[in-house]
């Protein structure tokens, strides 16, 4: 449940700390024990790992293909940097673009705002009813509960809606492959559990199953009502709206009913249409691993007899400004939404996507919600740290977005925040305390030999699984590798005593 | 004040010094297939035929004089026995149609009517706007022998036929022949969905089957 204060908060007082403008940080666990289910969930570390192999095999193919991969990349850096520069001018281009072909633009400056938008869009229908497919904004902002709770049934448009709809609590693991955390077994079970003809004895092969979900799904996206989608890009130049899906659900929607409310977040925005030559091949490849994503459609206002008779672009802020006003932070949002850095992520690959909060999942997720949200929250705070920093994701990132140096920006940031509290955080009492010990050799060398000596009593087998008192916290997600039995120090003077070849142990030992 | 004003306020004052920097693009990027790709017109088409297939789509070559009989043939392999087309589809590609009705998607009055009227219909004929070699994409435009995108979207059987000359070598070439302000529908291949363990099987919308017809003389 969204806090009704949640509402009210945006305002013109954004002078203060960048992240109390933001949307007010919804009440969540931290990362680490939000992950704690997922990860003694065996199933389902088992069924991600299989999924991310799979798609990390496919996307090294798919972009080893194209000799002109870095170009592409290099060329998406810039024109997404080209656009969040001068992203005043390429909105206001934008909205004139899609009145001029017959749409109507609201501008939403919270998820509040776009959520009254667009129920107040949909009650105007007249329908009870709306269908919608999967968008990361759409999630961002709550909007199915929302709907519900105005008395607006929210009729997901495609297979993966449905299985998520069947699983109950069910979230989104994947912002691409919604239901990529179950295997067949489960969606079988999900749809053999339902209404009266389905079949019990339903095979669980995937063609089988999906035939299934068509029969359920067989009266589609009706013509008359209203339907949501989100967006891939929105071209400044032309108005144009570009989605692009694996799956066809949101064409359904944007092409069957009366009437189209399209949210999208305001970086979404590319400059021009020749522009889109770059991201229709970066997209497909990152996202799937395919040279094209099955679905692509784009459309620009409303086409008279084709279509829509009438067309709504929701324009989101909830707290991109924000992003935007970090000069390194707002690097993060050149995202496409591809999920590429999910998949290749040692952390996401283990948790999934649920830990990471509403917001986006993966490392992209860790480095843009705390922005969005602040890191003034425990659970805001606990993203930066959610990441091995091994760097995979900089380096499949089809924006070249460089994660791991974000998420170290944030982690200074969260050190910062606290730095006034009463209670110094952990790692400043720690490096003031390393501070004063380093400050004097004596000093330093007594506590190496003391602490090499109780390290070493800590460790079992050469790891240490627990360290005592408040730095125990920090070893409950790792273990730390017992130290050598011999500090370099002493190693250095036993060396400069035996005449130079050391004890064998050394640094050199191996020449 | 508007949400418009405070958004577009927050942005200008987010961007500060910054705002209206113009970052310079590189665009060192292919913008048409390399000799080593394609080396010609044939391969070009060659290239789009097996891309194609490769989306699961059925790739056949016709010659234009035998290509009304290739349509008729494929519709009664595929027992497609009322079938749509856009009004403007050219007179001879259905001439040689036998048990097929065959009717031209002409305006209606009634948008839910409009739609509904695809229900039940087997199939679809249309022409394509531009198709894309690298990638294997069709691009429908709305144009001519194309009609409202709802037919590709409802009937169960999509007949697509593509001119050899529609075919580009790249998405770049692709984006410079397409005009924005019509709606585009890029179909690579018939209708899938990977949601269950990213096995790509017939998807929930949109054809289950393809057949590329690519029209050569």
């Amino acid at each position: 449940m969204t806090p009704p204060s949640g509402d009210s908060s945006e305002g013109p007082g954004r002078g203060a700390a960048p992240s109390s403008a933001g949307p007010v940080p919804l009440p969540a666990p931290k990362f680490a024990t939000a992950a704690r289910a997922a990860l003694s969930d065996g199933r389902l570390r088992r069924n991600l790992a299989g999924a991310t192999a799979v798609l990390r095999a496919r996307r090294d193919a798919a972009t080893a293909e194209l000799d002109d991969w870095e170009e592409l990349r290099e060329a998406g850096r810039a024109i997404r940097d080209r656009t969040l520069l001068n992203l005043d001018s390429h909105l206001e281009e934008l909205e004139r673009a899609v009145t001029g072909a017959g749409g109507t633009v609201h501008w939403a400056a919270d998820a509040a705002e776009a959520r009254r938008i667009v129920t107040t869009l949909v009650r105007a229908t007249g329908e009870g009813e709306v269908h919608a497919v999967r968008s990361a904004v759409a999630r961002e902002i709550r909007l199915d509960e929302a709907l519900e709770r105005a008395g607006i049934t929210v009729r997901g448009a495609g297979l993966a809606e449905l299985v998520m709809d069947l699983d109950g609590d069910g979230r989104p693991s994947h912002p691409l492959f919604p239901a990529l955390h179950h295997d067949r077994a489960r969606i079988r079970d999900l749809l053999a559990g339902g209404p009266p003809g389905t079949p019990a004895d339903l095979p669980d092969d995937p063609a089988a199953l999906a035939g299934a979900a068509r029969a359920r799904l067989r009266d589609g996206v009706p013509p008359g009502g209203a339907a949501i989608c989100g967006a891939a890009f929105l071209v400044a130049e032309t108005g144009t709206v570009v989605l692009a899906e694996p799956g066809g659900g949101g064409r359904a929607c944007a092409v069957l009913p009366e009437t189209l409310i399209c949210v999208a977040g305001i970086e979404e925005v590319v400059p021009t249409w020749a522009d889109l030559e770059v991201f229709l091949q970066l997209l497909p490849r990152a996202a799937v691993g395919e040279r094209t994503l099955p679905a692509i459609s784009t459309w620009t206002g409303v086409t008279p007899g084709d279509g829509p008779a009438a067309f709504h672009l929701v324009l989101l802020d909830n707290g991109r400004t924000t992003v935007l006003a970090d000069e390194i932070g707002r690097a993060a949002l050149r995202c496409v939404r591809c999920a590429a850095c999910l998949d290749v992520c040692p952390v996401y690959g283990r948790t999934g996507g649920d830990p990471y909060g509403p917001g986006l999942p993966g490392p992209i997720g860790a480095v843009l919600t705390p922005q969005v949200r602040g890191v003034e929250s425990a659970a805001g705070a606990s993203l930066p740290y959610a990441s091995t920093l091994c760097g995979a994701c900089a380096d499949v990132c089809p924006v070249k977005i460089d994660i791991p140096d974000l998420l170290v920006h944030l982690r200074g940031r969260v050190v910062e925040s606290r730095r006034r509290r009463p209670v110094p955080p952990p790692e400043l009492a720690m490096m003031r305390a390393l501070a004063w010990t380093m400050g004097d050799r004596r000093r330093h060398e007594a506590a190496l030999r003391r602490g090499t000596r109780w390290a070493r009593l800590l460790s079992r087998g050469g790891r240490i699984r627990r360290l005592p008192g408040l730095l125990g916290r920090w070893t409950d997600a790792r273990d730390v590798p017992a130290p050598p039995a011999e500090t370099f120090r002493a190693w250095w003077r036993s060396r400069a005593r035996s005449g130079g070849t050391g004890t064998g142990a050394g640094p050199e030992a191996g020449r | 004040m508007s949400s418009r004003e405070t958004v577009l306020g927050r942005v200008r004052e987010a961007l500060g010094p910054a705002r209206g920097t113009r970052v310079p693009v590189p665009r060192d990027y292919r913008r048409r297939l390399s000799g080593r790709q394609a080396p010609t017109r044939a391969d070009v088409v060659a290239l789009f035929s097996e891309r194609v297939a490769e989306h699961r789509a059925s790739v056949r070559h016709v010659s234009a004089d035998e290509l009304a009989t290739a349509i008729a043939a494929a519709l009664w392999g595929r027992e497609a026995g009322r079938i749509i087309a856009p009004a403007d589809l050219p007179f001879g590609w259905l001439a040689g149609l036998e048990g097929v009705a065959a009717q031209a998607d002409l305006p209606a009055a009634d948008r839910v009517q409009a739609v509904r009227g695809l229900d039940g219909l087997d199939g679809v004929v249309t022409g394509c706007a531009v198709a894309i070699a690298q990638t294997g994409t069709i691009v429908l435009d709305g144009g001519r022998a194309q009609g409202r995108r709802a037919l590709t979207l409802v009937p169960p059987y999509h007949l697509c036929v593509v001119h050899a000359d529609q075919i580009v070598g790249t998405v770049p070439e692709a984006v410079a022949r397409l005009d924005p302000a019509r709606p585009l529908t890029w179909i690579g291949g018939p209708s899938t969905t990977t949601d269950i363990e990213l096995e790509r099987t017939e998807g929930v919308y949109g054809p289950a089957v393809l057949d590329v017809f690519v029209v050569e003389d």
